[in-house]
């Protein structure tokens, strides 16, 4: 077989594009339904209520924003470290297209009130079959690159891209079995039922966060950390050691979002004690990434691709020191129902996924249009100090918010009554969802003046397809 | 336990537990004793210049993950987890429910006990009493009532004269004790009203509490309200305590407008206060209905 001396760049071209697109879009409804918790009459009708847009927000961020850069970067990366160009690239269009038709549905569908009421699964069933159609297409491209590779060895990156991608279509296909009752409007019922059908759903959505939002961003990070750092990996062991730890934990921890509930006691215990362990095997990628810059650390100084990187990385070390800490019991008898489980989720969406997509997504404009670095690298640094406050506003209001409920609930007067009644923590909340808001808009301001970046060096340069590398000569695959 | 159909599972539960987090201890184990040489690369390179280092693993890493392990295993040696396995402490969280649920009646109970044994009437006068009354309404009746109790559409205003199902200590007892419910059937007793028929009902039941309303339609809504609503309503439309509410006063459950009456009578309304008499105990009802009764009596 002839091979093409390039790189397919084209399909990376298009999901980083709407990676910015959307996260602008997803973003922005953030904003509007943190807005309505302030300013509740801003819920103007039933489309645009809070309890609609609020999977849209989700929905969007993750499998929009998020998605479209997971597509961008696997591609780019599995090509580049398989010294191959992509197997099968018309299907890899059609991944790009399809997963477009699935955004596009989502932003129809919710706001209709269409859903199956399952946490970040809520597409109702005929986009899940058209998820799954795209999904293995997607599978069939990437593990194709691997397979044609001509160098000897699997770069780490591709280990967590691949199992992101199979663990993916294994949650999609158990959580979304349902039974269909009609196509318009969409209506299916689960397949499952009452604390069963709550524990396929958390075993989906805790993994939904450890595979989707996890294990595809250290493949992101896992090459463009390196690249932009010009170091090699701090510890292959590492790497090796967290990563069969890190998948295999994670497949257990589902439980401890169920804490106190009419899930078995066991299967509690379980959850909860799975979930410390994943602390170790979680802090093995920040640890990596951040000591993969150990003796350069003055690049940090004045690169702003690296801050994005390295302080995404800080985030994922903290929410996932977080994240164990509530899975403890009596620590989640406290937080759970509050919005400091709110501002958990957020130092980890827009700390580490939404900060390492930037920080990849900046490192692969100037490279996709022929450019040698971005139209403004002023911009990417105001990028950077103004995401990073929207940040810090918005989990440090909900923490405290948080704690604030969770004390205020139990709070008890001398005769046994609960000294606060809900409305009462509700009102208290106010002054930390405005400053969250502020924080949501600082944030969303960043993505806005990222999408002018882009526009403009996309403007100056011209989109070019990088030749292929051959591998080292000892490397090389026989 | 009832968690399992058959001991299979228990066992199976147990066993891949146990084995799965001795696993994470062996994979540490294997890799940590691995050859491995500081500062050297393992000799692979990818697209240029992408090479790992083969550092060891970190001292205090591996023994933050060795940490957990052990607390994993001594957790589920205490707590259940392990299948039907119910751990040292014997610890069930509904065991836990329990405890506490009694701890606090221990405590608390007295208080309550000692309004229980006076008249109602009595407990209604008392400042401190009320106070309480006032801290139970705020955490179980405000949802629905208000924290004013002057409630919303659909969710009666408890601070007015007038008691749908009655205003004395017994009966707001009973209602908060035992829940009510109430059904309005669509058009009455006539099920073949027409909507122009029940145009001119609205207007004749508004003219009842002297809002403003067409002649000619009170004029015919009379006689269609005998046949059609008279019969729990009464003749003249003051209600039965118990039974339908007063549509000749100022009070209105569902709103007073043309629009708000069509639309009761034409769907009608089904309503429901839920009862709270197992789930508080005689002394907290107790204090809620003299809370309640002083209300309605302006106090």
């Amino acid at each position: 077989m002839q091979l093409p001396t390039t790189y397919h760049y084209k399909v990376v071209r298009q999901f980083t594009v709407m990676t910015v697109i959307w996260g602008i879009v997803g973003m922005l409804v953030g904003v509007i339904i943190a807005a309505q918790l302030v300013w509740p009459e801003l819920s103007v009708n039933e489309y645009l209520s809070y309890g609609r847009l609020r999977p849209l927000h989700t929905n969007a961020v993750i499998f929009a924003f998020g998605g479209c850069a997971l597509f961008a970067t696997s591609y780019f990366v599995v090509q580049r470290t398989s010294h191959a160009p992509l197997f099968a690239p018309r299907l890899a269009a059609f991944t790009f297209w399809g997963w477009q038709l699935v955004i596009v549905l989502a932003a129809v569908t919710l706001p209709m009130g269409m859903t199956q009421a399952k946490e970040y699964a809520e597409l109702e069933w005929p986009i899940d079959i058209l998820i799954t159609l795209v999904w293995v297409s997607y599978a069939v491209v990437f593990f194709g690159t691997i397979a044609k590779r001509t160098v000897s060895h699997i770069y780490v990156a591709n280990w967590f891209y691949g199992s992101f991608i199979l663990a993916v279509a294994l949650l999609h296909l158990v959580n979304s079995a349902a039974m269909p009752v009609s196509l318009f409007p969409m209506k299916s019922y689960s397949a499952y039922a009452g604390v069963q059908d709550a524990m396929v759903q958390w075993w989906y959505g805790h993994n939904a966060v450890g595979f989707f939002l996890t294990a595809g961003f250290l493949g992101m990070m896992y090459y463009f950390v390196p690249k932009q750092a010009d170091r090699p990996i701090y510890s292959y062991r590492l790497s090796v050691v967290h990563f069969w730890a890190l998948i295999f934990t994670y497949m257990w921890a589902g439980p401890h979002h169920l804490h106190y509930t009419a899930l078995p006691d066991w299967t509690q215990s379980i959850g909860m004690v799975f979930s410390l362990i994943l602390l170790a095997p979680s802090w093995g990628g920040m640890i990596n990434g951040i000591m993969t810059l150990s003796g350069a650390w003055h690049k940090l100084r004045d690169d702003p691709f690296l801050k994005f990187l390295i302080t995404s990385l800080s985030f994922y070390g903290m929410s996932t020191f977080e994240g164990p800490m509530m899975s403890i019991k009596t620590v989640n008898a406290l937080s759970h129902y509050t919005d400091w489980t709110i501002g958990h989720v957020h130092s980890g969406a827009l700390g580490w996924v939404a900060m390492i997509s930037i920080g990849s997504i900046y490192y692969l404009l100037p490279r996709l249009y022929g450019k040698a670095q971005m139209h403004s690298m002023k911009a990417v640094e105001t990028h950077f100090w103004i995401a990073t406050i929207g940040i810090v506003l918005y989990i440090a209001s909900m923490w405290i918010a948080g704690v604030m409920q969770g004390l205020m609930w139990r709070a008890t007067n001398p005769d046994g009554t609960l000294t606060y009644s809900f409305v009462e923590s509700v009102k208290a909340t106010y002054p930390f969802w405005t400053i969250r808001l502020l924080g949501g808009v600082l944030f969303l301001t960043g993505m806005l003046i990222m999408a002018w970046n882009m526009f403009k060096t996309m403007a100056g340069g011209q989109a070019i397809e990088a030749p292929v590398l051959k591998a080292a000569i000892a490397h090389q695959a026989n | 336990m009832s968690d399992f159909v058959s001991s299979f599972w228990n066992i199976y539960i147990a066993v891949i537990t146990i084995v799965s987090i001795l696993g994470c201890a062996v994979l540490l184990w294997m890799q940590s004793s691995a050859k491995h040489v500081e500062g050297k690369t393992t000799g692979h390179v990818w697209d240029e210049n992408l090479e790992e280092l083969s550092n060891p693993l970190p001292n205090w890493w591996r023994w933050l993950f060795y940490l957990t392990v052990i607390f994993a295993l001594f957790y589920l040696a205490m707590y259940p987890g392990l299948g039907s396995f119910k751990g040292q402490y014997q610890w069930t969280s509904t065991g836990q429910y329990d405890n506490e649920m009694k701890k606090a009646d221990d405590q608390y109970g007295p208080i309550f006990q000692k309004y229980l044994k006076q008249d109602i009437r009595v407990v209604a006068t008392n400042p401190e009493a009320r106070e309480i009354g006032q801290r139970l309404f705020l955490t179980y009746c405000s949802q629905c009532h208000g924290s004013d109790a002057q409630g919303a559409k659909g969710f009666p205003n408890l601070t007015d004269k007038d008691w749908l199902f009655g205003g004395s200590p017994e009966q707001i007892k009973e209602t908060i004790k035992d829940g009510r419910s109430a059904l309005m059937p669509a058009k009455g007793v006539k099920p073949d009203l027409s909507g122009d028929e029940i145009k001119s009902i609205a207007h004749y039941v508004r003219s009842l509490s002297g809002l403003a309303a067409d002649p000619i339609r009170i004029h015919r809504g009379r006689q269609l309200f005998s046949v059609a609503c008279a019969v729990c309503h009464g003749p003249e439309g003051k209600g039965n305590v118990g039974l339908a509410p007063n549509l000749a006063d100022k009070v209105w459950l569902y709103g007073s407008s043309e629009d708000s009456i069509i639309e009761t009578s034409s769907n009608g309304r089904v309503n429901q206060m839920p009862a709270f008499g197992d789930f508080l105990g005689e002394a907290k009802v107790h204090l809620l209905t003299a809370y309640v009764y002083g209300l309605g009596d302006g106090q």
